[in-house]
């Protein structure tokens, strides 16, 4: 199942200077893994030591906060779109 | 002359060099200015300060550029007074108001951060500024852009204020009103910002514009007379603020600056439908869960606070506290200022204010002791949230008999009630 992952411009030089990347998985979770292997070192920058996703980096599946949906365990179905985004600043 | 080294990473530490950069390569951390204190303290004093220009730029010493400051010139140094009408009703015995509502040029703490941002994007040689704004900002990026002749892109969550939108287009920027709320607004601009050269100042440009904040407790402690209270009530959105300010104590204390140790409590200000980084902290929480915003305080409306958890964590450090205010409270908030000290504010200031009385009635802030209210924003700018609960103008005909029957009949009745 072919996501296309949108990859934040600090992480560009492990995914060799590419911005769009196409991952085949069944969910977050696996499409961490995923990226690992086709990038290594990659889930190293996303996921702290327990390999959780790290508190900065937000992931969004068709632009809604995996936060909002079922976290690492979010499902991803072919031509989903998945960003990986930091947390930046803002508001009031 | 400029004692920034370099920037710093939050969470891991990791150094980078001075550039249009904001997040750690290794752990996604926000990067933050790395300042030469050693050196700032030799060339820093009260009275340097003192005789610096009535603007933010007298703290230039804690700011992030390197030559002069080119833009913003006559943003910050905003009144702050003592509020003893409002003291009273509040029953307390020393209320002081931080007015932000008079901001040069935009009515908002934002002429702060972009005064700082658009100096510094000018240094970087950026032509085109841009943002992500709950409309606050976007004002002050598209009157400071106009001002020192930078193109502009300005992105909004399409349902804003009437007045910041207008306010924002009178500048004539490119206003894009992107259909969402503002986190979305944010992810799309953080998409954005990796494909065009721009300075975004929430983006690339944001640990330099964050700095900017710090100059609002600059100048709480010294209007207070070198320094802090007891307690500050602060909004939060993205938590910034809240944060920098805690920063601001700090350097002023490290630096030899005050009369006394920084004792001040921080307070975390937020709307009921928003309150992602007070539910944190009043559930003493880990983590800072994202919310979906439904609240008039739409300044305050990011459910995916990126300053989050420095701002949980600076509220702790501190001794502070957090509350949660319904919109009626926010309404009643606002009128109330109005009614005692004169002040206008925008919904965010009606949060800050029935934040207070909260932690008042709580006790978590109690009567003798010296309170600070952040007001943040002008009510000029939000009419739309009060427009219901402030009455209406009695409308009479044009004679004096109608004034007598209309005005001075009811006006007489009330005065008999009371």
């Amino acid at each position: 199942m072919p996501v296309k992952v949108r990859i934040p411009t600090p992480l560009q030089k492990l995914t060799r200077d590419q911005a769009e990347v196409n991952v085949s998985a069944k969910n977050v979770k696996e499409l961490l893994e995923t990226l690992e292997k086709q990038y290594p070192g990659i889930k190293d920058r996303l996921c702290d030591e327990q390999g959780r996703v790290r508190r900065f980096v937000n992931i969004y599946l068709n632009e809604e906060d995996i936060r909002f949906l079922k976290q690492e365990g979010t499902t991803l179905e072919d031509g989903d779109e998945v960003s990986i985004v930091p947390a930046i600043a803002g508001g009031s | 002359m400029s004692y920034v080294k370099g920037l710093k990473c939050r969470e891991c530490g990791r150094l980078y060099p001075k550039e249009a950069i904001y997040v750690c390569e290794y752990c996604f951390g926000s990067l933050e200015a790395d300042y030469d204190y050693d050196n700032i303290r030799k060339n820093i004093s009260r009275e340097k300060i003192a005789k610096g220009p009535r603007s933010l730029w007298r703290y230039r010493d804690l700011l992030p550029i390197d030559g002069e400051p080119t833009v913003g010139l006559s943003s910050g140094f905003t009144p702050f007074f003592r509020a003893k009408n409002l003291a009273k009703k509040l029953g307390l015995d020393e209320l002081y108001i931080k007015d932000d509502a008079a901001s040069h040029l935009t009515w908002s703490f934002k002429d702060r951060v972009v005064s700082v941002a658009l100096s510094k994007a000018r240094e970087f040689g950026f032509d085109t500024v841009a943002c992500a704004s709950t409309g606050n900002l976007a004002n002050s990026v598209a009157a400071h852009a106009a001002q020192a002749g930078f193109k502009c892109f300005i992105f909004i969550p399409s349902d804003l204020e009437v007045a910041k939108i207008i306010g924002t287009l009178v500048y004539a920027p490119k206003l894009v009103a992107v259909k969402g709320n503002y986190d979305d607004v944010n992810r799309l601009c953080a998409e954005i910002a990796a494909r065009y050269k721009w300075a975004f100042v929430n983006i690339n440009i944001r640990p330099y514009y964050a700095e900017g904040s710090k100059t609002f407790g600059f100048e709480i402690a010294e209007q207070l007379g070198w320094k802090t209270p007891d307690h500050v009530v602060i909004p939060a959105a993205s938590g910034s603020l809240l944060t920098k300010i805690w920063k601001s104590f700090q350097e002023f204390e490290k630096l030899g600056l005050l009369n006394e140790k920084v004792k001040s409590k921080l307070h975390c200000a937020q709307p009921l439908g928003c309150s992602p980084i007070a539910r944190a902290i009043l559930e003493k929480s880990e983590v800072i869960r994202p919310e979906k915003p439904n609240t008039i305080a739409k300044s305050l409306a990011i459910g995916n606070p990126a300053d989050g958890y420095y701002a949980r964590d600076a509220v702790f450090q501190s001794g502070g506290w957090a509350a949660q205010v319904t919109d009626n409270e926010v309404i009643e908030g606002i009128k109330l200022l109005a009614e005692t000290e004169g002040v206008f504010t925008e919904t965010a200031g009606g949060v800050t204010l029935a934040a207070a009385q909260k932690l008042i009635q709580q006790g978590k802030i109690k009567r003798n002791e010296s309170v600070v209210l952040a007001i943040t924003g002008n009510g000029l700018k939000t009419q739309e949230a009060i427009q219901k609960s402030v009455g209406e103008p009695t409308v009479i005909e044009p004679n004096v008999s109608s004034f007598e029957e209309r005005v001075m009949g009811s006006y007489n009745k009330a005065k008999v009630k009371t």
